[in-house]
């Protein structure tokens, strides 16, 4: 008895100790981040572009704006795409042989390597356009957000009572009313928390950019030229010898951390609020 | 009027089904382009030989990718060494130990650290980790695991900050929140009532955790470990910024050498013949094969209970 | 089985022949009878008796799901409900349903009875007030809700939305109105409400109720029909069959032996 006992003690006190480190580690990361970078985020940083160099000061402008553009633009590709495959999936597809295999492809696709999407969309935009471009980065972080979105939007308006469905049916609606008017109305919010976290899950995406929208020092917002983002740019700059262009970069950590972070909150701010109802 | 119904229904049905088999279409888009990108290297190369070879030179236009797979396998499994027993231990100790009001915070926590992109992680063990590792760790592993006989030689290192020591455990610290989740939720499905017998029959904690809820979610667990073995696999910039991306095969656990991704996010743009281009898309072909059926197995083999 | 129609009126609904089937699995078996007009029939029967799956008949809810079949015909007047060339549109806008559980939909309770009549594709916004009103009345819940049209209906309490739903449903003034065990979420109080209602709408529709609550039926219905196992046992007047059942299963059934 008195072994078992120990036994006991050794056993979740390891647990409580290895949960202790985690933690430690990861609010050590924050911690360091803000520590360290904070004090380099400014106005000029929001208004300014990269300086000559070496030289101390210059912003961050085109980068976020280039980031802004290209998630945003990722966004109105891989948004409506993903919410109409989802509605697929739970209001036609249902649990077909085919539709199970889409999900379960769809949810697997959530888990590729993101840096071989990036690849992908070289091979077949970035080549035949001749060039990396807003569109082709675009087009890269879409295809990382349908999955996710599909997944969700399927699992959410499962979550919708089957008895709603059958009673607009039985007043006679045709199946989109059905779906657009009754079925979504009631998984709004669900659906709205959805579209937060894939923005959120595409916002840090580094990898499926070098090669896709690239990175740029003339500010354009052409779709079909390069763009500076702040993933990309943040990491040119960490790895690039000035201490100028390291200050930049914990600049960008920081602004990248918290817009994720607050996506994130945002996303389950609004699924609490479904639940909480 | 139905008219309207009908058109409108039948739009909506075709072009939402095309969406949803849009995923299948991606799936085999990427194994396609990847396959005839890579064939120049498989043919000039042969498929065996390219993954057994330790030569990588653009120079002589000469490319093997053991190198870059076995870095890629080195940090998965040091970071998995790693990153598993703390995050089962998180996962323990939010379902079982924690007291209940501080569950949710913690839950929360760690899943919101799971959000962070890996960028930052990798940023991170470039100007914090890695400076510290260098400082700190490298002196007290070359005064102490680095006399042993034999296996001394692997723990020796001088001046590094950037190896695949730190690379393993940027990565380490990037899965362990996303495990710490997974495995939380796989844990929580031991239904109470199979717990509470447990305890009826008098089992200490620590024996109804490790003998019930184990043994009652354990292919959940496997799943979500080997989903984070998965992420580890693929994923590229918490490593390349402290892999020290040296094309050689690292000869002690604090060597720079490279992975599958870092070889990738550093050279594709820069790539100068066909075949040093074709080599790379062969590589990223096995990697995406490598995770692709990582992920597909740990799904159909131990997911598939669960819902998950 | 016999063809079974004595009924003092005129017929409405005329079941012949009638089987449906689950996939492979058949759930209803030979059905023939008749309903006869503005009045309302109970459907009873031990749980899995096939009187839930009937009643979705009506109104072909069964199309919604693959694999279902019916065999044999179903007339409303001189339709063949069940003629696949039938526009199931037109067939849910004559043949309305309230279902067990309240489903009021996440808008307004304007917007909610309102649904039903701008899919018939009334647009005018003094038509649509008048006709939303009438409804409310009709189903006795203008009073309670006048004031707050615009809120949200899943607010109402599930009474009130059950009385919302079958105002939803007489909104596009059905031929027949289907209730699916209504009242089986309900308190007594509530319960009353819509059995009054279901009374005072009888007068101008055909109401088919299916209930697992024989002191409902008895209170309400004019016909009732027993079913058990996916066959018509007995049909018969309520009063009749409640106090005289020929069968020995109905016998059993109301005197409570099996449920």
């Amino acid at each position: 008895m008195r072994k078992r006992k120990i036994k006991n003690y050794i056993g979740l006190s390891i647990s409580t100790i290895s949960a202790f480190i985690g933690l430690f580690f990861l609010f050590w990361i924050i911690v360091s981040l803000i520590e360290k970078g904070f004090h380099y985020i400014n106005w000029s940083v929001f208004t300014q572009n990269a300086v000559s160099p070496g030289d101390e000061g210059g912003g961050l402008k085109f980068a976020i704006f280039g980031q802004l553009e290209v998630v945003g633009l990722a966004s109105l590709l891989g948004i409506p795409t993903g919410i109409l495959g989802g509605i697929y999936l739970s209001e036609y597809g249902k649990d077909s042989f085919l539709s199970n295999i889409i999900r379960n492809v769809s949810d697997a696709m959530t888990s590729i390597p993101s840096i071989i999407i990036g690849i992908f969309v070289y091979a077949l935009v970035v080549v035949p356009m001749g060039g990396f471009s807003v569109i082709a980065g675009s087009i890269a972080l879409a295809l990382l957000m349908i999955p996710i979105v599909i997944s969700s939007i399927d699992n959410i308006l499962k979550l919708v009572p089957n008895e709603l469905r059958e009673a607009a049916y039985a007043l006679g609606a045709p199946k989109y009313i059905v779906i657009f008017k009754v079925v979504a109305k009631e998984a709004i919010v669900g659906i709205v928390s959805v579209i937060l976290l894939a923005i959120s899950r595409i916002l840090g995406e580094t990898a499926p950019l070098l090669f896709t929208s690239f990175n740029s020092n003339f500010e354009s917002y052409k779709l079909n030229k390069p763009i500076a983002t702040l993933t990309v740019t943040m990491y040119d700059y960490a790895m690039g010898p000035y201490d100028s262009w390291h200050h930049l970069a914990w600049a960008a950590a920081i602004i990248l951390t918290f817009s994720v972070l607050l996506f994130n909150i945002a996303s389950r701010l609004f699924s609490y609020w479904r639940f909480s109802r | 009027m139905k008219k309207k119904f009908i058109i409108i229904d039948f739009f909506l049905k075709h072009i939402s089904m095309f969406f949803a088999y849009f995923t299948l279409l991606v799936i085999a888009g990427l194994f396609l382009v990847l396959y005839i990108n890579s064939k120049d290297a498989i043919s000039h190369f042969g498929f065996f030989s390219f993954i057994t070879s330790n030569v990588w030179s653009p120079a002589f236009d000469k490319f093997g990718g053991l190198i870059a797979l076995v870095g890629t396998f080195l940090t998965t499994v040091i970071s998995a060494i790693i990153a598993i027993p703390i995050a089962l231990g998180i996962a323990i100790f939010l379902v079982e130990i924690c007291p209940n009001f501080l569950k949710t915070p913690i839950g929360i926590a760690i899943e919101l650290l799971a959000a962070i992109p890996s960028v930052i992680y990798g940023f991170w063990g470039l100007f914090y980790l890695g400076p510290l590792i260098e400082k700190y760790v490298q002196p007290l592993f070359n005064s102490t695991l680095a006399k042993l006989p034999v296996i001394g030689q692997y723990f020796y290192g001088y001046s590094s900050s950037v190896s695949l020591f730190t690379a393993s455990v940027v990565l380490a610290i990037m899965i362990i929140p996303f495990t710490a989740a997974l495995a939380r939720d796989a844990l929580k499905i031991t239904p109470d009532l199979l717990k509470e017998s447990a305890y009826a029959l008098g089992a200490t904690k620590w024996e109804t955790i490790s003998k019930v809820m184990f043994r009652y979610s354990k292919s959940a667990i496997i799943g979500a470990v080997l989903i984070s073995l998965g992420r580890a696999i693929g994923e590229t910039m918490a490593v390349t910024f402290v892999i020290g991306n040296q094309d050689s095969l690292p000869t002690s656990l604090m060597s720079a050498t490279t992975t599958v991704t870092a070889t990738i996010a550093n050279e594709f743009t820069e790539a100068s013949s066909h075949l040093y281009l074709s080599s790379m898309y062969l590589l990223a072909l096995i990697l995406f094969l490598l995770s692709f059926l990582l992920i597909i197995g740990s799904k159909m083999f131990f997911l598939r209970k669960t819902g998950n | 089985m016999k063809y079974i129609c004595k009924i003092d009126g005129k017929q409405k609904i005329d079941v012949r022949n009638f089987n449906f089937y689950y996939g492979n699995k058949i759930a209803l078996k030979d059905l023939n009878f008749c309903v006869k007009e503005n009045t309302i029939l109970a459907l009873i029967g031990p749980s899995g008796s096939g009187k839930t799956t009937l009643a979705r008949c009506f109104n072909r809810m069964h199309d919604l799901y693959a694999n279902n079949r019916y065999e044999g015909e179903i007339f409303i007047d001189d339709t063949n409900i069940l003629d696949p060339k039938i526009d199931l549109i037109e067939l849910r806008d004559r043949v309305g349903m309230v279902f067990q559980k309240p489903t009021a939909f996440p808008m307004s309770i304007f917007e909610n009875i309102a649904f039903g009549l701008k899919l018939k594709g009334i647009k005018n916004k003094t038509e649509l007030k008048d006709r939303v009103e009438k409804a409310l009345k009709d189903a006795a819940l203008w009073d309670e809700v006048k004031d707050r049209l615009d809120k949200l209906a899943t607010n109402l309490s599930g009474g009130q939305q059950q009385r919302l739903c079958i105002a939803r449903a007489i909104a596009v003034d059905p031929e027949v109105l289907v209730f699916d065990e209504s009242t089986a979420s309900l308190d007594p109080i509530s319960t009353s409400k819509i059995e009054d209602l279901m009374v005072e709408l009888s007068k101008k529709l055909t109401i088919i109720a299916v209930t697992h609550n024989l002191q409902q039926a008895a209170r309400v219905s004019e016909y009732t029909l027993f079913l058990m196992d996916g066959e018509v046992i007995e049909y018969d007047k309520t009063n009749i069959m409640f106090t005289n059942p020929k069968d020995k299963k109905t016998q059993d059934y109301i005197m409570g032996r099996f449920g």
